[in-house]
């Protein structure tokens, strides 16, 4: 089979529902040109894909074996790959450890985290769905200059607002604190979402608010109970999105966080990586802990992810 | 209900709502745009201040001397600047050409009718899905001079004589952590190629087939043309990211062995962090803004003119 050939392949899926049902009337495979399209790419293809997921695994998988090797283990020469006798004392130090130590830091961070993206998600989806509405629906002078105002603070290299951002928070007592990072990453959740929740305001007939506007309906109440229910799986891909991007972040939360209340998991991850480089088991248990959350979302929910993907890749 | 404001009507007729709603956009937006202006845009001002002064004491009440444009005259003459923008343009040139081209050949693979695709997929979002720091802190543990799979694998299966320090020069630290970044970020080029390759019509294709052009022909002669669009925003895109690197180098290397794989981001970050200069160090940063709004202001561009990869 070609290589594009079967390129247009979610637009094949459309045609599918013919395909099936001309087969079942004629009891076998049409003998059009269509046939080809059901055959299997060719095993070069399957080889090169098998050495992809390999090389895209395989690394993943030694982190596992890691974590569960003896710290001894890991400094031997020759490296064994599997280890005689396994070692789970890293999972139980995370699992039991008290925040003090490397382990139960790695626990912690990952409560810092989560609570760190739930907030900065909360407070900016709040926000852009007011903003959203605005940008969606009403019309004023300066529309677009607004529009792109938004899209380009997004885009705002974090190294350019990081220093008077620092001074701000020492200002109002907030450095070294979950709230203090909650509003900073809200710098650049806020226009992400803004700008993903307008497009999906856009794809909406604007009929449905004149009919709610014929029932009396202001326009809060047209955003909330009419405008709301029917994105809601825009807002769920955007809110996936950015608590990913909220994970994912390091440089605000290196400068910005130093204890173990408020340090996030890159953080703890950095920081044990340089400190304790030599009990790599705990480098792997803590850095397959920090990548879990992220790994399962992104597997679980791929379509999602694939609609915010376009807009989030922006960010960096 | 408000109706809207009594301002001069400047949008093109033939639209719904004729009325303008002035004060409940204000309204609505207020809270979008005070968080947006004051934790970015005051920011930005504020570091624009800071570029042209000395901050003397840092802390609590930054107490400045204003010192004119010494700040960029220093930063444009500086060496060590210098010698990272080289290493930063080294190193975005690099790793965007391989992600790009191992993006477009990864995405065309996705596009295949291959059994266990679902495995192919959900293998190529992994890296995706990883936090940069945790890619970062997996590589230097992979690279590591003395316990390092790399050097374990590569030894006992007799590719290398002996373990090397694969980070332990700058050349080689600069194109290990290169590396890692390919590794990692392919993945976004390829999903991005393979959302554009399903909007390409199959007629077109099928056509050049019955024209008897080949498989190698196809691709050069229809689905590379087709994809232009998508590939001009997958290397804008990571042309941006690859510029403002820091978090990967930060954690591999700390900008070393002797500074030599230093990026203009971490040269910033230590500036004003590390040596407390927020003056000299706000005036590098804005330098790096300067680069970023020059590639960003392509990408808006791009994405306002053809209309890129729409997933649904």
């Amino acid at each position: 089979m070609s290589l594009e050939h079967s390129a247009s392949q979610r637009e094949a899926g459309g045609n599918a529902t013919r395909q099936p049902a001309s087969r079942r009337e004629t009891g076998r495979r049409p003998v059009t040109r269509r046939h080809r399209r059901d055959a299997h790419a060719p095993w070069w293809q399957h080889l090169l894909a098998l050495l992809v997921v390999i090389v895209f695994l395989a690394p993943f998988a030694w982190l596992a074996i890691a974590s569960i090797t003896p710290a001894g283990a890991l400094l031997d020469r020759p490296l064994r790959w599997w280890p005689k006798t396994l070692d789970l004392s890293r999972w139980s130090a995370i699992a039991t450890g008290g925040a003090a130590t490397p382990a139960g830091g790695f626990r912690q961070a990952m409560i810092n985290s989560t609570i760190v993206a739930l907030g900065t998600v909360a407070l900016s989806l709040t926000v852009a769905v007011l903003g959203g509405y605005a940008l969606s629906r009403l019309r004023f002078r300066g529309h677009r200059m607004v529009l792109l105002g938004f899209l380009s603070t997004y885009m705002m290299p974090p190294i350019a607002i990081v220093i008077p951002l620092y001074l701000i928070l020492v200002q109002f007592g907030l450095l070294d604190s979950k709230i203090g990072l909650i509003l900073v990453y809200s710098s650049f959740i806020t226009p992400f979402v803004l700008w993903t929740l307008t497009g999906f305001f856009d794809t909406l007939p604007r009929e449905l608010d004149e009919a709610a506007t014929v029932d009396g309906a202001g326009r809060l109440r047209i955003l909330v109970q009419v405008l709301l229910p029917l994105c809601r799986p825009g807002i769920f891909s955007a809110v996936l999105f950015a608590s990913l991007l909220c994970w994912d972040e390091f440089l605000y939360a290196l400068i910005f966080t130093s204890s173990s209340s408020s340090k996030t998991i890159p953080v703890a991850v950095a920081e044990f990586s340089g400190k304790f480089s030599t009990d790599f088991g705990l480098v792997s248990a803590g850095g397959l802990l920090a990548a879990l959350p992220p790994v399962i979302v992104a597997l679980i929910f791929q379509r999602h992810i694939a609609a915010g993907l376009a807009a989030g890749a922006v960010k960096g | 209900m408000t109706v809207g404001s009594s301002a001069v009507s400047t949008t093109p007729p033939g639209r719904r709502h004729r009325r303008r709603n002035g004060r409940a956009a204000l309204l609505f937006l207020a809270p979008a745009g005070l968080v947006v202006f004051g934790l970015v845009a005051w920011p930005i001002i504020r570091t624009g201040w800071l570029s042209f002064h000395r901050v003397i004491s840092p802390l609590p009440t930054v107490p400045t001397e204003s010192v004119g444009l010494r700040n960029f005259s220093t930063a444009l003459t500086d060496p060590a600047l210098i010698s990272a923008a080289g290493r930063t343009l080294y190193f975005t040139l690099v790793s965007t050409a391989a992600e790009l081209t191992f993006g477009i050949a990864l995405g065309v693979l996705m596009a295949q009718r291959l059994r266990f695709r679902w495995l192919l997929r959900a293998a190529v979002l992994l890296p995706w899905a990883l936090p940069t720091v945790v890619n970062a802190a997996m590589w230097r543990y992979m690279l590591n001079a003395d316990y390092g799979p790399v050097n374990a694998l590569l030894t006992q299966v007799g590719l290398i004589d002996g373990y090397r320090s694969w980070l332990g020069t700058p050349l080689s630290a600069l194109h290990m952590i290169i590396i890692a970044d390919v590794w990692k970020n392919t993945s976004i080029a390829a999903f991005f190629v393979l959302a554009g390759l399903t909007v390409i019509p199959r007629d077109l294709i099928e056509a050049a087939e019955v024209d008897g052009a080949g498989t190698i022909r196809r691709f050069f002669a229809i689905t590379l043309p087709l994809l232009r669009p998508v590939i001009a925003v997958v290397l804008v895109l990571r042309t941006i990211e690859a510029f403002k690197v820091f978090d990967i180098v930060f954690v591999m290397t700390r900008g070393g062995p002797a500074d030599g794989t230093q990026t203009v981001a971490l040269y910033a970050y230590i500036t004003a962090f590390s040596n407390q200069s927020f003056g000299y160090g706000s005036a590098v940063a804005l330098l790096i803004v300067l680069v970023v709004l020059v590639l960003a202001m392509i990408y808006i561009r791009l994405l306002t003119s053809s209309s890129g990869p729409e997933d649904r």
